[in-house]
């Protein structure tokens, strides 16, 4: 028994932050324009704060189901992605599983993973499939991570945006769905991390303190951080070495590949793994200018927008990877 | 790469620097508005061209183009 991506759709939630709003925000950041418009985004949607991630979830998966004409009663399995979950207890994948209206015979479960999330609920979704013998396993990532920003964190509101996608994962007579490779480092867990607020830390009066890194940015504990440059030399350190060991693993080489998706963590990023590992510019999709960096769902949107804009089709085989907050990393190649 | 090669290749990278801005003795934080994201512009010019990472520290180590372009050729082999 094989497996495939059967259909993705997403939701992004109403308010748009244009890099105008952004330079309204920050009008000393003007002056560094030309530079910023490297990192290859012009507007992202930000979530209100009265919705959480399962809501923007719970809208992707609905959009799956009338875009796509899903069964929803067909679905025996959901994997719900994300970093804010509606209550300590219950799973919050068993509150969608009730929102949904999906059938009680479907396991549902949670998992915390950033940037890398998507290729490994693929992974576990394959597995579902492949081995235990479900058939439709659903998909959902989704983001709310500006919630947890300092209002004056300019690195982080250039950079990211919220939204969610759905994507269904079936059983197929092949298997469409290739070798995984994984990674983790826990020692550089300090790189992107809100410290306080969790099991570990509890908030306190000094969490909410003003932390101003070299560059200007301002976090504080409480809130989102993130060490821009830590996490690009990472990419760069790590990518090319996953985009060797993923081709190997599945007996390609980039010239094979019809087309890759990385996690859209930003353009400048991207274009120097491309420069640095050969990888044709015409072989890179990028769906980042009108969204920013939606986290986990970045490589369910840019796939469901290659194929919607026929830069993938039918038979084509995609190189997807994902890498970020863990440290953690996974790629991926899938043939559709 | 000759450290004059270097200093103009460098600035190149930058879209907001008037050509002919950058000296080797230039202190590259002095750009207005020094901001993450020139720092990552740094670390990817590095990379293409060496094959080197430069890590936070080695950032924060160098000010002026020449030390940037010595600390590169000492770890350069």
């Amino acid at each position: 028994m094989g497996s495939l991506i059967r259909a993705i759709s997403y939701h992004l939630p109403a308010q748009a932050y244009t890099n105008d709003d952004f330079f309204d925000s920050f009008p000393d950041s003007i002056i560094n324009k030309q530079n910023l418009l490297k990192l290859g985004i012009k507007n992202r949607y930000i979530v209100s704060s009265e919705e959480t991630a399962s809501d923007l979830a719970l809208k992707a998966a609905l959009n799956l189901f009338t875009e796509h004409s899903i069964n929803k009663n067909e679905i025996d399995f959901l994997l719900f992605c994300a970093q804010e979950f509606d209550h300590y207890t219950p799973t919050t994948a068993c509150i969608i599983q009730n929102k949904l209206g999906l059938n009680t015979n479907c396991g549902a479960l949670d998992f915390n993973l950033g940037c890398s999330g998507f290729v490994y609920g693929l992974g576990v979704a394959k597995g579902l499939i492949e081995s235990i013998g479900c058939k439709n396993v659903l998909l959902l990532t989704s983001s709310t991570l500006t919630k947890t920003f300092h209002f004056q964190d300019k690195s982080s509101r250039f950079l990211f945006g919220d939204g969610a996608a759905a994507t269904l994962i079936s059983s197929n007579n092949e298997s469409k769905i290739g070798n995984f490779v994984f990674g983790t480092d826990g020692s550089k867990s300090d790189k992107i991390i809100v410290r306080d607020g969790g099991a570990r830390n509890k908030l306190n009066e000094s969490s909410f303190e003003d932390i101003i890194d070299e560059y200007g940015n301002v976090t504080s504990n409480a809130c989102f951080y993130m060490n821009g440059t830590s996490i690009f030399n990472f990419g760069l350190k790590t990518v090319p070495t996953l985009i060797k060991d993923t081709l190997n693993k599945n007996n390609y080489s980039i010239k094979d590949i019809d087309l890759f998706i990385f996690h859209q963590a930003n353009l400048f990023l991207i274009e120097t793994i491309g420069k640095k590992t050969g990888i044709p510019n015409e072989k890179i999709f990028n769906f980042m200018e009108s969204i920013g960096n939606t986290v986990s769902s970045t490589i369910p949107i840019a796939l469901a927008e290659a194929i919607k804009t026929k830069k993938a089709k039918s038979g084509d085989k995609i190189f997807i990877c994902g890498f970020g907050t863990g440290l953690s990393w996974g790629a991926t190649i899938i043939e559709l | 790469m000759t450290l004059e090669e270097f200093t103009i290749n460098f600035e190149k990278e930058f879209e907001d620097i008037e050509p002919g801005t950058f000296k080797p003795d230039t202190n590259y934080r002095d750009i207005k508005n020094w901001s993450s994201i020139y720092a990552l512009i740094v670390v990817a010019f590095v990379d293409l061209n060496f094959d080197i990472i430069l890590n936070a520290k080695d950032l924060k180590d160098t000010n002026t183009i020449r030390e940037l372009y010595e600390l590169v050729q000492s770890k350069h082999v």
